[in-house]
């Protein structure tokens, strides 16, 4: 469960901004939308713990991670938070499957084979299993990025405009994955987004 | 997937600009190397071959060509001195000498130096006969366990030796006898590995016998006459000389000896008792020769190596005595050896300087490649970040990868100087006869090791630091 109570950023120009309490039960999907520089981007990195939060809590399962230190949050933020972007990074001198076990490593846990194997075929993904991230389609990209955001089972999953730069058949696909996936490990998924083409797939919106 | 694994693909991500980093600091590292090695080896072998020599007496010339070409034989000689010059450093009764070594050179066998000697240069070298025996008569040889494992030479060889110091066959001496080989010596480590070993008499024979080549049929004539007339006279030595000198100076050479006899009557008198007459009947050319002590004033040697019964004040003289008022030359091996090492002191600290800029340029290659791949890998740095990785994760991780290149650029650099020491191992042994080998390992290597992985260390702490503080949301959100 994720819950945040008056959390406030102010940007180094001075300029504040004040979101609402967000409350997300364990399973549930979520679709914050709002236009661009209303600060959804930020609202995502202060709840990913990517940024520090100046003021108000967030709490995911009973962990307040506003009072984790530098080190304990990046752990923490490895373990129990998968994170889409709107266009998905990975570690070029590695191949898809390096990845997802670096991904693995990373938040500390063993590499396991078995398990890269078996979400890269969910995701039909097995046969890029050794290219590099490079060889790979705009959408086989954003799939290998849901891939690497449930691979360690979350308890939250954040998706940053996720479907912005994808066409239609491509949004509907990665959207689909994404609720697939989310629901498979039972983690809450927090969609943030100008795209109104996702509107009519969430029934809990925010807008900011 | 650890960091040294991650480090390692990073680096092969980017061959061309890896390789550039590994040819510079290997070559950095191995001229650097290569220096330590060459100046270790040459170091070694000129301490080894002092063999605690005081001093080195021969022709007027320059001392370190004496000393060269004396003691290190790797430079042509400064001319002859006559035995009578020498004469007084060979008594054995002399109050400061221990050993005077004759030395005799300008033979070669196969490009390996002959040199005329006494048995003493094996004590002075520390050498043993390893089968065989010691030459003892006239062509008898032994040879340096270099000459022999290299020339492929067992006892019983028999070879002509040539003129000069370089292999050329029409410089061959075709029409003396030849020398034959009674014994190998084990291996020393010193330059009398590379040596052939025969008395200094038989250098004399060979070049008598050289300029009377066109009378030869006459000379062998007179060989069995003299070795009869020897056995009756009782006066070997003359006989000896008389045989192979030519014609025209015989009178003139008898007549001086007889007078030297008389001086030294009582010494020689001793000398042919020891011989005996079993060695009088046999040709000459085989005998066991005389001391040199008491051969003849115009016979010649090249130089005489030689070691004081002990370092005092008459002995420190002796060197400017004899330069000052003699037609010899005396010069001491260490100074000339210091001189030395200062004069290639100059070319090896400009080799080290270059080594040197080799290695900075390495260092800051190694600096620019890390960095400027921090703004393109910006991205996945945030994104290890977003995975769970500590700051100091990225520190280390581009720590590792300064010092990977540092340690690849280390070991190829070792693997080329190792090489290329081989190579002029091989150059230097056909050249100056001298053994080098590529194998030895210098605990400055270690130090190279060392002082490689910090300059890898320093030119990645800034690219390192600055990925450690990449601001990943900052970074995230301008993707």
């Amino acid at each position: 469960m994720l819950r945040t109570q008056g959390l406030n950023f102010v940007y180094p120009l001075g300029e504040r901004l004040t979101f609402p309490d967000l409350r997300c039960n364990d399973g549930e999907h979520c679709l914050i939308l709002g236009q661009s520089g209303s600060g959804k981007t930020t609202l995502l990195h202060l709840i990913a713990g990517l940024r520090t939060v100046q003021s108000g809590s967030i709490v995911l399962n009973d962990t307040k991670m506003s009072e984790l230190s530098a080190g304990q949050l990046d752990r923490f933020r490895g373990r129990n938070i998968g994170i889409v972007f709107q266009l998905s990074h990975f570690v070029r001198s590695l191949t898809l499957e390096e990845n997802l076990g670096l991904a693995q490593r990373l938040a500390g846990l063993p590499v396991n084979h078995s398990r890269i194997s078996s979400i890269l075929a969910q995701l039909n993904l097995t046969h890029k299993l050794r290219a590099k991230p490079d060889a790979l389609s705009i959408g086989e990209q954003q799939r290998a990025a849901i891939a690497r955001a449930v691979l360690n089972q979350p308890a939250l999953i954040l998706a940053d405009e996720p479907t912005s730069a994808l066409d239609d058949a491509n949004t509907e696909q990665v959207i689909q994955l994404l609720q697939e996936q989310a629901a498979s490990v039972n983690a809450t998924l927090l969609i943030v987004t100008h795209d109104n083409r996702l509107k009519t797939r969430f029934e809990q919106q925010i807008q900011l | 997937m650890n960091t040294f694994q991650l480090s390692w693909k990073n680096l092969r991500y980017k061959p061309l600009s890896t390789l550039l980093i590994l040819v510079l600091f290997s070559l950095g590292v191995g001229l650097i190397s290569l220096l330590l090695l060459v100046e270790n080896q040459l170091r070694e072998n000129f301490e080894k071959n002092l063999a605690g020599v005081n001093l080195v007496v021969g022709a007027k010339g320059s001392p370190l060509q004496l000393i060269l070409s004396s003691m290190y034989h790797i430079d042509a000689p400064t001319g002859n001195i006559n035995l009578k010059e020498a004469r007084p450093f060979l008594n054995p009764k002399h109050p400061f000498i221990d050993q005077a070594i004759p030395i005799s050179l300008g033979d070669n066998h196969k490009g390996y130096r002959l040199v005329g000697t006494s048995q003493d240069i094996l004590k002075l070298y520390k050498a043993q006969v390893a089968s065989g025996k010691v030459w003892e008569r006239n062509f008898e040889v032994n040879i340096g366990a270099s000459v022999a494992k290299e020339l492929n030479m067992k006892i019983g060889d028999e070879f002509k030796s040539s003129h000069g110091f370089v292999d050329e066959v029409d410089m061959k001496h075709d029409h003396t006898q030849a020398f034959k080989v009674v014994g190998i010596l084990a291996p020393t480590g010193s330059v009398i590995d590379q040596l052939l070993l025969t008395t200094t008499q038989s250098f004399w024979l060979v070049h008598e016998h050289g300029e009377e080549e066109h009378q030869e049929d006459e000379g062998e004539e007179d060989h069995e006459h003299e070795a009869d007339h020897d056995h009756d006279a009782d006066k070997g030595h003359s006989d000896e000389d008389h045989d192979h000198e030519k014609d025209k100076h015989s009178e003139h050479e008898h007549d001086d000896h007889d007078h030297e006899d008389g001086e030294h009557e009582h010494h020689d008198h001793e000398e042919h008792d020891h011989e005996g007459d079993e060695h009088h009947h046999e040709a000459a050319l085989n005998a066991i020769p005389k001391p040199l002590f008491e051969e003849n004033d115009s016979a010649e040697i090249t130089s005489l190596l030689i070691k004081f019964k002990a370092l005092n004040f008459q002995t420190l003289n002796m060197q400017r005595n004899i330069n000052e008022n003699t037609d010899l030359q005396a010069a001491t091996p260490a100074i000339e050896i210091a001189r030395l090492y200062t004069l290639m002191g100059t070319g090896e600290q400009v080799l080290r300087l270059l080594a040197a800029v080799i290695i900075f340029v390495a260092g800051l290659s190694i600096f620019i490649s890390l960095y400027s791949s921090l703004k393109e890998r910006k991205y996945e740095l945030a994104l290890m970040r977003v995975m769970g990785a500590a700051q100091t994760k990225l520190f280390f991780l581009l720590i590792t990868e300064g010092l990977l290149l540092a340690l690849m650029g280390f070991v190829i650099g070792t693997i080329l100087s190792h090489l290329g020491m081989q190579l002029l191992a091989s150059f230097m042994k056909d050249t100056y006869r001298y053994s080098f080998t590529a194998f030895q390992f210098l605990p400055q290597e270690w130090f190279l090791l060392i002082g490689g992985l910090l300059f890898g260390f320093i030119a990645a702490v800034i690219p390192a630091v600055q990925a450690s503080r990449t601001d990943i949301s900052e970074t995230l959100t301008q993707g």
